[in-house]
């Protein structure tokens, strides 16, 4: 910003792109309220059903916190750690049992499977990746790195594609998953209340491994300063490969999270989601892992309330279809006015 | 006794293992299946045969180059049928796999078919044994390979080299001996699409003795010294070029102008790009969004459907072909794009490396989503698109082949190009550069950050409209879905792969990405699976590109000498 104070004339556009978009979420939002279009039990739902996208955002966006926190680079291929898993446990796991009725008789134990063979897949991938591709460029330029990285994705991609084929697979559905629970006045989905504990507890169990175990404290050390941890005895290059593990454990849930609740999965699934997640690691502060958890939360909910609230009374026809360009629009919006996220970066270094 | 012979078991059968795992791969994820049904050389060898064994070859290829000691030749031959071995044996396992279990449910492409491509139609049993022979035999060959004297040896890849091109484009050259020399030719050289077995030797000896010979000349020959020619010089040597360029049509038919057209689009867009990543080092990824803008807008000022707003009416008014609207509007829709990109641009100004990328790849997936939306439908049509944009007319011809609108893209990739060389040796091109070298230091040297910055995204997004403006015409109607993030990364991996900063390098890459998948339809499916493998390996191996440009080479090789420093 300082660097720039003189150019009145750039920060005078900048203002008003600020104040416009102020204007038009504030009237919208006035709007509607006044209008009241919309009945208070879609609002609770709408909040509910973010909460629920956001859980997800949330595990993948700790992946691209954690793996900036040691290398200091976007894991551009974090995406397809995510598609990776919950594809080829559909295709191999859940359909084959579904077919043969093993499914139906113990949803428990194919989900198990599922997630294991998930979990399996994206951590190999992520390895794979990290070895292949990232370790030669570790102290190369950052473009180089990043180029790298999304040259690892359409890898990816197109390699599962080719693999698993390129049609969307339905993930079978389960039947004790089906209808949903009273909560506070209106209907929860069960999958939603599902995806929200199950986020709690991963978050809960990264938590505790991340601050209390040897190899957490070893990661964070990594992410502190590699010269130095690796003066401390810690093996860097392990401490990274056991990160990319970690990140890809998380997508690989958030994976079979998203199957449950789309019932859909196909190779380009980890895209939309990946900058979205993203998007909510850069809102909670790249590097910070509690703001990852919030980012995603906070993404999650203004996505899913935001079109009805501050677009459905502008009178754009088919505001749904804009939420993509919430989401994207904010990223755009916090990198340039708040670069450091909501909650602050924890690494306080300049992004060249 | 093992240090002596300089053997390596453990190495070298992981390097089986690995060579057998590329290849496991490759025939799992259908290269094998689809490359099979193309002879290179009729009646000797598929391109998916030639797929497979790559990986083995390669490998063995590379592990006898490295041997070094007293019995190299012999432990180098042993170690690349070690590795043959090893590999077939994955092979194998995959025809097993394939019999015992329904592989098929879940790995698509592993077929009956892909089973008899792999044992070469023998069957399972019989096959067990032939493709560990064939693959052990091809290894030894390309190990010996490594052991003839380095000039003979490039003779027979150039010509081995040589050959596999005219094989993998047998389809084209096809279609266009028939034209030129007539069917009785196309018949002695080529059989169902693929080389016949005697002229591919024939070519294979010829390049290889015309390579020999030519090395051999050239090193007789002092090499000239080349003084810095005066322009007239410069002119003289480059006008064969320019008028095989203008002839080109003539030579290349329909299929392989309109071919050749798309090159030149998408080498627009990379003359473009390469000033903004390659030379300012701003890592753009939406920059499709400023294609769409150029093509939109051409699409909405000239179409005669009902988006139209009546350009091409208002020029037939004036008693001219509608076509002709086109040159005003073209000149409107890079005024258009270049704005946009300050536009879009001045947000982007306090932002470096990746935040700049992923906040591009924003901007160009607003842009899309925008254009799909039916907020924007009453103007860009939603997912319908816009139709009707009439073809590019001069006075009352109208420029409707690919061989005339050929001239159209010509003179703009012309334009670019030459417009990218004169800045880039300006003193704003030197600018550019010094800010990706480090802008902190640049702007210490009184270089203007923000002028500097948004003109080199004002100039690459006008290149991009441009692009955007020829190809709406061309393809006369537009939609939303031809403007995803796949054209940015296509433009990216071109310029990366012909070299960041270099404009010979982006023709190049541009011929090879754009115009091969395009030659070779069989590639394009697996195209960008290919880039990534391209976007990875290059930054790893040769992260300066294939003709990179002078300054790029020098500091890549400066910075390896040096201690390098980590990235922070």
């Amino acid at each position: 910003m300082d660097r720039l104070k003189s150019f009145s004339v750039i920060n005078a556009f900048l203002w008003l792109m600020r104040a416009a978009i102020i204007a038009v979420v504030a009237w919208g939002t006035i709007q509607t309220i006044l209008n009241n279009t919309t009945s208070t039990r879609a609002w609770t739902d709408f909040v509910i059903f973010g909460v629920a996208q956001g859980s997800m955002y949330a595990l993948i966006a700790i992946g691209y916190t954690l793996v900036y926190g040691v290398l200091k680079m976007i894991n551009f291929a974090h995406s397809e750690f995510f598609m990776s898993g919950i594809f080829t446990a559909t295709s191999a796991v859940a359909i084959p049992l579904n077919a043969s009725g093993f499914m139906a008789e113990h949803p428990f134990i194919t989900m198990i499977l599922v997630s294991l063979v998930a979990i399996v897949v994206s951590v190999t991938v992520a390895l794979l990746t990290e070895r292949i591709a990232y370790r030669p460029l570790r102290t190369a330029p950052r473009l180089m790195a990043l180029i790298t990285a999304i040259g690892a994705s359409f890898f990816w991609q197109y390699y599962f594609s080719g693999l698993l084929g390129s049609r969307a697979k339905g993930f079978p559905a389960i039947d004790a998953l089906k209808g949903s629970v009273p909560f506070l006045g209106t209907q929860v989905l069960k999958t939603h209340i599902l995806v929200v504990i199950v986020t709690i507890l991963s978050l809960l169990a990264l938590n505790f491994f991340i601050t209390r175990t040897r190899a957490g404290m070893a990661i964070r050390a990594v992410a502190e300063n590699k010269d130095v941890a690796a003066l401390m005895g810690i093996n860097v290059n392990q401490t990274i490969s056991l990160t990319f593990v970690t990140c890809a454990t998380m997508a690989a849930i958030a994976g079979v999270l998203y199957a449950l609740v789309f019932q859909q999965v196909h190779f380009y699934m980890g895209f939309i989601p990946g900058i979205k997640a993203f998007t909510a690691a850069v809102l909670g502060g790249i590097g910070n892992i509690p703001g990852a958890a919030v980012g995603g939360l906070f993404l999650g909910l203004f996505e899913s309330v935001g079109p009805s609230l501050f677009l459905q009374s502008l009178g754009i026809a088919s505001f749904n279809q804009l939420k993509d360009v919430i989401a994207f629009t904010m990223l755009v919006l916090v990198l340039i006015f708040r670069p450091q996220g909501i909650l602050g970066e924890r690494l306080t270094e300049t992004k060249a | 006794m093992s240090k002596q012979l300089n053997f390596d078991w453990r190495r070298t059968l992981l390097q089986g293992s690995m060579a057998g795992f590329i290849s496991l791969n490759i025939s799992a994820i259908g290269m094998v299946v689809l490359f099979g049904e193309r002879y290179l050389i009729a009646g000797l060898i598929t391109m998916g045969q030639a797929a497979f064994l790559l990986a083995p070859v390669g490998m063995a290829y590379a592990a006898a180059k490295s041997t070094l000691g007293k019995w190299r030749i012999l432990t180098g031959l042993v170690k690349a049928a070690v590795i043959g071995l090893v590999a077939s044996l994955f092979l194998v396992f995959l025809v097993w796999a394939e019999r015992i279990f329904d592989l098929r449910s879940v790995l698509l492409n592993v077929s009956p078919k892909l089973i008899s491509f792999l044992t070469f139609g023998a069957g399972a049993d019989q096959g067990s044994f032939l493709l560990p022979a064939v693959t052990v035999t091809v290894c030894l060959l390309s190990a010996a390979a490594a052991f003839i004297p380095e000039r003979i040896r490039k003779a027979l890849f150039f010509g081995l080299g040589l050959t596999a091109l005219v094989g993998l484009l047998s389809p084209i050259l096809v279609e266009r001996v028939r034209n030129f020399l007539g069917q009785s030719t196309v018949r002695v050289l080529f059989a169902s699409n693929a080389l016949q077995l005697w002229p591919g030797i024939i070519l294979a000896s010829a390049g290889a003795i015309l390579y020999a010979g030519y090395g051999f000349a050239a090193s007789r020959l002092k090499p000239a010294s080349t003084p810095k020619s005066a322009l007239a010089t410069r002119m003289a040597r480059q006008a064969p070029l320019f008028l095989l360029l203008l002839s080109l049509p003539f030579f290349l038919g329909t299929y392989l102008t309109e071919v050749t057209n798309n090159v030149g689009i998408y080498l627009l867009m990379g003359l473009g790009l390469n000033i903004v990543v390659g030379l300012a080092g701003l890592l753009d990824l939406g920059y499709v969004a400023f294609f769409a803008i150029g093509a939109y807008t051409m699409a909405v000022l000239s179409s005669t459907g009902p988006l139209g707003i009546g350009l091409s009416q208002w020029v037939a008014s004036m008693g001219l072909h509608p076509g002709n609207a086109f040159w005003i509007a073209v000149a409107i829709c890079v005024a258009v794009a270049a704005v946009a990109g300050v536009v879009l641009g001045i947000p982007v100004l306090k932002m470096r490396g990746d935040y700049l990328a992923i906040v591009t790849l924003g901007f160009g997936e607003i842009i899309r989503i925008l254009a799909l939306s039916d907020l924007m439908k009453p103007v860009l049509g939603g997912a319908q698109g816009v139709l009707q944009i009439p073809k590019p007319s001069i006075g009352s011809l109208v420029l409707l082949e690919p061989e005339k609108l050929y001239y159209v893209v010509l003179a703009a990739a012309l334009l670019a190009a030459f417009i990218s060389t004169r800045l880039r040796e300006s003193r704003i091109g030197r600018s550019w550069i010094a800010i990706r070298e480090d802008e902190d230091v640049a702007e210490a040297m009184g270089i203007n950050l923000v002028r500097t910055k948004l003109l080199a995204f004002a100039i690459g997004a006008a290149f991009s409209g441009l692009a955007g403006a020829i190809f709406a015409p061309k393809l006369t109607s537009i939609f939303p879905h031809s403007f995803s993030l796949l054209i940015s990364i296509n433009v990216l991996s071109l310029i990366i792969v012909g070299g960041l900063g270099s404009i010979p390098g982006t023709v190049v890459g541009a011929i090879i990405l754009v115009g091969l998948p395009e030659l070779l339809r069989e590639f394009a499916e697996f195209r960008f699976l290919m880039y990534g493998i391209l976007l990875v390996m290059m930054m790893i191996n040769r992260p300066e590109g294939f003709i990179p440009s002078d300054i790029i080479r020098r500091e890549l090789r400066a910075s390896e000498s040096e201690n390098p420093t980590p990235a922070t």
